[in-house]
């Protein structure tokens, strides 16, 4: 009587693809979303901001389609991308890797930076890729975010920055430690000169890059159940050697314990960051 | 010296701590506590002294000596509230016009729950923002380890200067090759690449100078090491006060300008 409601038969959701007609959908258009178990077809998640249409959930996004869900169109001037990556430490299969990941992710590096405009405004904007070493900050990066500070504390435009970043580039060792005092004082700058910088935290956003340029922003914003902290989770748990808590270090825990002004979803952004320039003008 | 002989002596259970320098470097040292908002964070130590007959703020992580004080410093690894007491003082330090040395020996930002809920992020960020345009001098002195964030939270300086045997580094050893090699327990094979020891350091120009350690080990001849730090700082901190505040600021912003390269 005990196993009365077990199922002794299994429907097969996905075909062995051996067995698949040709005809079929080719395979990888859809993917099932981690969160709510959806199906979704890949190429309508573009259209969606990466957002899954059933449950809602944030899905990581390319720096270039951040751009264009962001700015007026066709109004990105790209810059800085004149920069190289330079091994300074001499680090053994460097300088292969990040040849490699420019190839595959067609960027420059793990920041796109550059003047656009939203609703007709001119702000300066950077927008970080996880998929470039995790969004880790080298020279590169902090040179890149630091010029783009710069030349916005002269021309006295806004500041945008979207992080997504594991934190500190450690193929470049401590040079990329210094990139965090580098740009903080840019961000200084910036400030004193009465200019406004907004940061929008995305998934995931930690390390040297929480502990610098992204918790410096006069107008924090982070998109839904991103991951933000100082140190990652792996590292807590097996430094503290006990589970973490359910919600440790996402936006929403962010924002209980005061460090986030406003949790914003992808579809409402641009409205968002148009408002909060909008008063600031 | 091999790279790794230094890690441990840097780590070395007899080295001298903070306290010890403070006693042999500063006159009447009187310490403050707290950064006003949450707690008194031990494992920062500020509070005014004097550097001969200058007035200066004094700010030091401290590991502690015996297991008990060790614990309560929780091992020299500050919380948040550690650097927003850092900074508070600094602050305070910029409106009365007073010098700041700061001793650094961290292995890196308290690491944990209550970090991460108080914002260990924004506690650094802020830091080296604010640091970064004090307009009073900063000299910042590594004496053991220099792990990461948690040390240059107290590092945006006009000048850094290491002991011989100090390291700063991004992470630790054994956390670099946890992450790049997928196995901790290599860190001696692979600490020469990480550049971490006080030569490299001065040949990349993170740091301006090394204050040499006597062969015997610097437990055996402290007062002696702690006698040319005091003599450098005095030096350092005059010529750094002769300098009008704009173009103080100026060359410490031109100082982290400069880890370009192309």
């Amino acid at each position: 009587m005990k196993n009365i409601f077990k199922k002794t038969h299994y429907i097969q959701l996905t075909p062995n693809p051996k067995n698949t007609n040709e005809a079929n959908v080719p395979t990888g258009s859809w993917i099932k979303c981690p969160n709510c178990h959806e199906l979704i077809y890949k190429k309508a998640l573009k259209d969606s901001d990466f957002v899954c249409g059933s449950c809602k959930k944030h899905f990581r996004m390319d720096a270039e389609s951040r751009l264009d869900s962001i700015l007026d169109e066709g109004t990105f001037l790209e810059m800085f991308t004149e920069l190289k990556t330079v091994n300074v430490l001499n680090f053994k299969g460097y300088d292969e890797k990040i040849k490699a990941l420019k190839t595959k992710t067609k960027l420059h590096e793990g920041i796109m930076t550059g003047t656009g405009k939203i609703e007709g405004r001119e702000v300066a904007i950077g927008v970080m890729d996880s998929r470039f070493l995790m969004g880790s900050m080298g020279a590169v990066v902090g040179e890149k975010v630091t010029l783009l500070v710069e030349m916005a504390t002269e021309a006295l435009l806004p500041v945008i920055i979207y992080t997504a970043s594991g934190g500190a580039r450690m193929q470049e060792g401590i040079i990329s430690l210094m990139q965090m005092a580098k740009t903080s004082a840019a961000i200084k700058r910036h400030s004193d000169a009465g200019l406004l910088y907004i940061t929008v935290l995305t998934d995931p956003t930690t390390g040297g890059v929480t502990a610098s340029f992204a918790m410096l922003g006069d107008i924090i914003l982070a998109e839904p159940g991103s991951l933000i902290g100082f140190a990652g989770p792996r590292v807590i748990r097996d430094t503290i050697k006990q589970e973490l808590p359910d919600g440790f270090q996402t936006a929403e825990f962010l924002m209980e314990h005061g460090f986030v002004d406003k949790i914003v979803h992808r579809e409402d952004m641009r409205s968002t960051l148009s408002g909060l320039l909008k008063m600031h003008s | 010296m091999k790279a790794w002989d230094r890690v441990l002596k840097a780590r070395k259970k007899d080295r001298p701590t903070s306290l010890e320098y403070l006693d042999v470097i500063f006159d009447s040292f009187i310490e403050l506590h707290g950064d006003r908002l949450y707690s008194d964070d031990k494992a920062i130590v500020g509070g005014l002294a004097k550097l001969g007959d200058i007035k200066v703020t004094v700010i030091a992580q401290e590991k502690g000596k015996k297991l008990k004080d060790k614990m309560a410093r929780h091992f020299g690894s500050p919380l948040p509230d550690g650097y927003r007491k850092a900074l508070r003082l600094m602050k305070q330090a910029e409106k009365f016009n007073r010098p700041i040395i700061c001793l650094i020996d961290t292995q890196g930002a308290f690491c944990g729950i209550e970090a991460e809920e108080r914002g260990q992020g924004e506690a650094i960020a802020r830091n080296l923002y604010e640091m970064s345009a004090l307009k009073v001098p900063i000299i910042s002195i590594i004496i053991g380890e220099g792990g990461s964030g948690g040390a240059l939270a107290l590092a945006v300086s006009d000048e850094v200067w290491m002991l011989e045997n100090a390291i700063y580094s991004i992470l630790s050893p054994e956390g670099f090759a946890s992450i790049l090699y997928k196995d901790g327990s290599k860190a001696p094979l692979i600490v020469d690449e990480m550049k971490i020891t006080a030569n490299d350091l001065l040949n990349l120009k993170v740091i301006e100078k090394i204050i040499d350690e006597p062969e015997e080990g610097i437990e055996v001849h402290f007062d002696q090491t702690a006698e040319v730090m005091k003599k450098a700082l005095i030096e350092k901190i005059e010529e750094l006060s002769l300098l009008d505040k704009t173009t103080l600021v100026n060359r410490r912003y031109d100082r982290y300008r400069q880890f370009t390269y192309e």
